[in-house]
C-alpha cells in the first residue's frame, strides 16, 4: 500500500524504532527565538552538554523586540534580558543569530524560508507552535516546547510517536477577494479547534495547487489553530521555483539531486489517510472571526450567532463567554462592527505578498480617522523590498505607522498591545482573550479585509469599498 | 524529573472549554529566563476577577485541575505547564488536551489523564457540592478515584514507566546516540546547512 506524504517525510528520518517506544525522529532544522530557548541553554550547562549540530541550528530575535527605535536600546529591562540572553547563548554555544537590527532578522517563519533554509522533505522543529508555516514547502514542521528545545539541542532529535494524517481537500477556484487566509478560517470553523488533534493535516485539491508559497505558508501556518501540530501541502513547480537561487537553496549536482528527490514527496495514489475533509473554493467567502477561538468564525456577510442557536452545550457555553468579553450582541451584522486598530503582519499574514495585496487596496486613499493602521513587516528583508516598490509610502500617505520586524501585535509582547476594551482587526492567527494586550478585542481577518476596514472603520472587504 | 506514581489532593473545577495558553499565562509573563516564578501569571486575566474558582478560598489548596475539553491549546509555551506546577498542580484532567501542552506536560512532569466528558461532569458536580473530597491519581494502577468512584484511564506505557521512574528523556536519547551518528553519516548532501553563513 502507498504512503502519505506525512509517512514518507516520517520513514526517512526514523533513526531507531522499537516496539512500544516513540520512534526517534532525526530533525534537520531547528529554529529558536529568545522566549522559549534560555531555559533548554540552561539544562544544557546543568548537564554539561553541547549543541550537537550547531550547523543545523539558527536563532533570530522576534517576539520581544520592539517595533520602533530599534537602533536603540531595549525599552523594557526583561525584554531586554530576554535578548541579552539569546544572543549570550548563541555566542557560547556556537548558534548562527540574526540580531535586532541585522538584515536577515525577522519572525522566525519568515525567516527560514527566505534564506532558503526551509525546503522540501525536511523535518523542522522550532519552539514556537506556528512552525507548521513550514508544512507550506512539503516538510514536517511543528512546534515543540523548551523541554524537546533542549532535547533537539542536545541529540539533534525527538522522541516521537507518529501521528494520523488527515486530507483537507479544496478543490475549485476561489472569488476574486477571496484568499488563503479565508480558506484556513473555513477550515477551523467546519472541524473545529480541537478537529485536527493527533494528525498532520495534508491540504491538497486543484485550490490548493493554485496558490502562490507564500498564500500556502499562511494555510499551514494555522494548522495548529485546527489542534493540529502539523500541515503539509506536497511540493511542486511552484514551490521548486521558490527556493531555487535562495542563499541557502542546493547549487549545482546538488540541486539536481535535491531536485530529484522533491519530486518523490507526494501522497500515493493508493496512499490512505485517516480522515479526509472537503471544500469547495467556489462556495467560499471572506472571513472573520467574532468570537475568542480560531473556530469561532463566520463569512463577512453574517450576522453575530445567537449562543442558544448552538446544540453543542460546550459550544454555547464557549459563545456566551465570547460575545461577552468581545461585547457583541446576537444578530449584529458583522459588517456594522467598528474597530479601533487594524494590524497587518505576523508570521500568517507578515509577507511582501500581503503587504502587497493590502497596499493595492489602499494605495491613494485615506485610513478612517477614527482608527490606527499598524504596519509590521513579518522581516527586515521584507521590510526593504517593501520599501523598494514604495510600498511603505502607499501606508504612510494613508495614516498608518509603517514598522520594523517582529511579532508585535500578534501577541501582544513588546509594547505593540491592544487597550483595554479596544477591538482590532488583525491578519494575524489568534483571537484569544488578551491575545492581544489585557482586554483587547481581536477579529481575524485576512490583508484584504484588514485594508478595506482600515478605510471603511468597520469590518468590510475591498467589495465593500 | 520528580517521579510520579500517585497522588491525593483536592480539586478545582474549571468549566471552560477552549482554555488556551495565552488563558494560562499570557505572553506578558513569558519574560523570565528560569522555569520558576510562574505562579502569578497562571490565569492572570480571569485572577482578577474574585468569582473565579482560584480565588475562591475552598479550591485554595487544590492540587488537581479539573478542565474542560481542549484544555491547552494555542502556543507551544512550556511556560503554560511551568505556571501550573509552580503554582502547585500536580495533576490536570480533561477529556481532550492539545497535542503541544499535553506532550510539554509528559516532559516537565505534570500528569494530564484524559477522561470521558461525563466522567468530568460527575467530578465538576462531586467537587463543586463537596470541595473537601480528595482524588487519588494513580499511574501504578492507571485510575482516578474519589468517593467510591474508580475510573480507569488509558496513557501509554513509555510515558508511564518514564514518568513513574522520573527519568530525563536526553540521558534516555544518549543511550542511542550511536544511532543518530550513523543516520547523519548517510544524511543527504544537498540538504541545507545553517553554518556557514551564505
Amino acid at each position: 500500500m502507498g504512503k502519505t506524504l506525512a509517512e514518507k517525510i516520517w520513514a526517512e528520518h526514523v533513526v531507531s524504532s522499537t516496539a512500544g517506544e516513540p520512534d526517534l525522529l532525526y530533525i534537520d532544522l531547528h529554529l529558536i527565538h529568545e522566549v522559549t530557548s534560555p531555559q533548554a541553554f540552561d539544562g544544557l550547562r546543568l548537564a554539561d552538554r553541547k549543541v550537537r549540530r550547531p550547523d543545523l541550528t539558527i536563532a533570530t530575535e522576534d517576539h520581544n523586540v520592539p517595533t520602533l527605535n530599534i537602533d536603540k536600546p531595549i525599552a523594557d529591562p526583561v525584554s531586554k534580558l530576554q535578548v541579552d540572553t539569546l544572543r549570550k547563548n548563541c555566542a557560547e554555544f556556537g548558534v548562527r543569530i540574526h540580531s535586532l537590527g541585522d538584515v536577515e532578522q525577522g519572525i522566525v517563519h519568515v525567516v527560514g524560508p527566505q534564506l532558503g533554509i526551509t525546503q522540501p522533505g525536511m523535518t523542522i522543529v522550532c519552539g514556537d507552535s506556528h512552525t507548521s508555516t513550514h508544512g507550506a514547502f512539503g516538510a514536517l514542521a511543528f512546534g515543540i516546547g523548551t523541554s524537546e528545545v533542549e532535547h533537539v539541542l542536545a541529540t539533534q532529535t525527538l522522541p516521537l510517536i507518529r501521528p494520523k494524517t488527515m486530507a483537507i481537500n479544496v478543490d475549485g477556484n476561489l472569488k476574486p477577494g477571496v484568499t488563503s487566509k479565508d480558506i484556513i478560517l473555513a477550515v477551523i470553523a467546519k472541524i473545529g479547534t480541537g478537529g485536527g488533534q493527533g494528525y498532520v493535516l495534508e491540504y491538497r485539491g486543484s485550490a490548493i495547487r493554485a496558490l502562490s508559497m507564500e498564500a500556502r505558508m499562511t494555510i499551514c501556518n494555522m494548522s495548529i489553530e485546527a489542534g493540529a501540530r502539523a500541515g503539509l501541502i506536497a511540493p511542486d513547480q511552484t514551490t521548486f521555483d521558490y527556493v531555487k537561487g535562495k542563499p541557502h537553496a542546493p547549487s549545482g549536482a546538488d540541486w539536481d539531486l535535491a531536485l530529484a528527490y522533491w519530486r518523490t514527496l507526494v501522497t500515493d495514489n493508493d496512499a490512505t489517510f485517516d480522515k479526509e475533509i472537503y471544500l469547495n473554493a467556489d462556495d467560499l467567502a471572506p472571513f472573520v472571526t467574532w468570537g475568542t477561538n480560531p473556530g469561532q468564525g463566520l463569512p463577512l456577510s453574517e450576522s453575530v450567532p445567537n449562543p442558544a442557536d448552538f446544540t453543542n452545550p460546550e459550544d454555547r457555553g464557549a459563545a456566551e463567554r465570547a460575545l461577552e468579553y468581545m461585547d457583541l450582541k446576537p444578530g449584529t451584522p458583522l459588517k456594522s462592527i467598528k474597530v479601533d486598530t487594524v494590524f497587518l503582519g505576523s508570521c500568517t499574514n507578515g509577507r511582501i505578498e500581503d503587504l502587497r495585496s493590502a497596499a493595492e487596496v489602499i494605495k491613494g486613499k485615506k485610513i478612517a480617522s477614527s482608527l490606527r493602521l499598524l504596519v509590521v513587516p513579518g522581516s527586515a528583508r521584507v521590510r526593504l523590498q517593501a520599501e523598494s516598490e514604495g510600498l511603505d509610502k502607499v501606508f504612510l500617505d494613508a495614516g498608518a505607522e509603517w514598522r520594523s520586524a517582529g511579532c508585535s501585535m500578534c501577541l501582544g509582547m513588546n509594547p505593540d498591545q491592544l487597550k483595554p476594551g479596544e477591538r482590532a482587526a488583525s491578519t494575524s492567527n489568534r483571537n484569544f482573550e488578551g491575545r492581544q494586550g489585557k482586554g483587547g478585542r481581536t477579529h481575524l481577518v485576512s490583508p484584504l479585509v484588514a485594508a478595506a476596514t482600515a478605510l471603511k472603520g468597520t469590518l468590510s472587504s475591498p467589495a465593500d469599498l | 524529573m520528580e517521579k510520579f506514581i500517585k497522588h491525593s489532593g483536592t480539586a478545582v473545577p474549571l468549566r471552560r472549554s477552549n482554555v488556551d495558553t495565552d488563558q494560562i499565562i499570557p505572553a506578558v509573563y513569558l519574560k523570565r529566563i528560569t522555569k520558576s516564578g510562574f505562579e502569578d501569571g497562571l490565569f492572570a486575566a480571569w485572577r482578577n476577577d474574585p468569582a473565579f474558582e482560584l480565588n475562591q478560598p475552598q479550591y485554595k489548596s487544590a492540587t488537581i485541575l479539573v478542565a474542560g475539553p481542549d484544555f491547552g491549546t494555542g502556543s507551544s509555551r512550556e511556560h503554560a505547564v511551568w505556571a501550573l506546577q509552580n503554582y502547585g498542580f500536580k495533576v490536570v484532567l480533561s477529556s481532550r488536551f492539545a497535542d503541544i501542552f499535553r506532550g510539554n506536560s509528559q516532559k516537565a512532569g505534570l500528569l494530564t489523564v484524559i477522561l470521558p466528558q461525563d466522567e468530568i461532569e460527575k467530578i465538576w458536580l462531586e467537587i463543586e457540592s463537596k470541595p473537601e473530597t480528595t482524588i487519588t491519581v494513580d499511574l501504578d494502577s492507571k485510575t482516578v478515584s474519589y468517593a467510591g468512584t474508580t475510573i480507569a484511564f488509558a496513557i501509554d506505557d513509555y510515558t508511564r514507566w518514564r514518568l513513574m521512574e522520573g527519568l530525563d528523556d536526553i540521558g534516555l536519547t544518549f543511550t542511542k546516540i550511536d544511532q543518530v551518528s550513523n543516520f547523519e553519516e548517510k544524511r543527504a548532501s544537498f540538504k541545507p546547512k545553517t553554518l556557514p553563513i551564505r
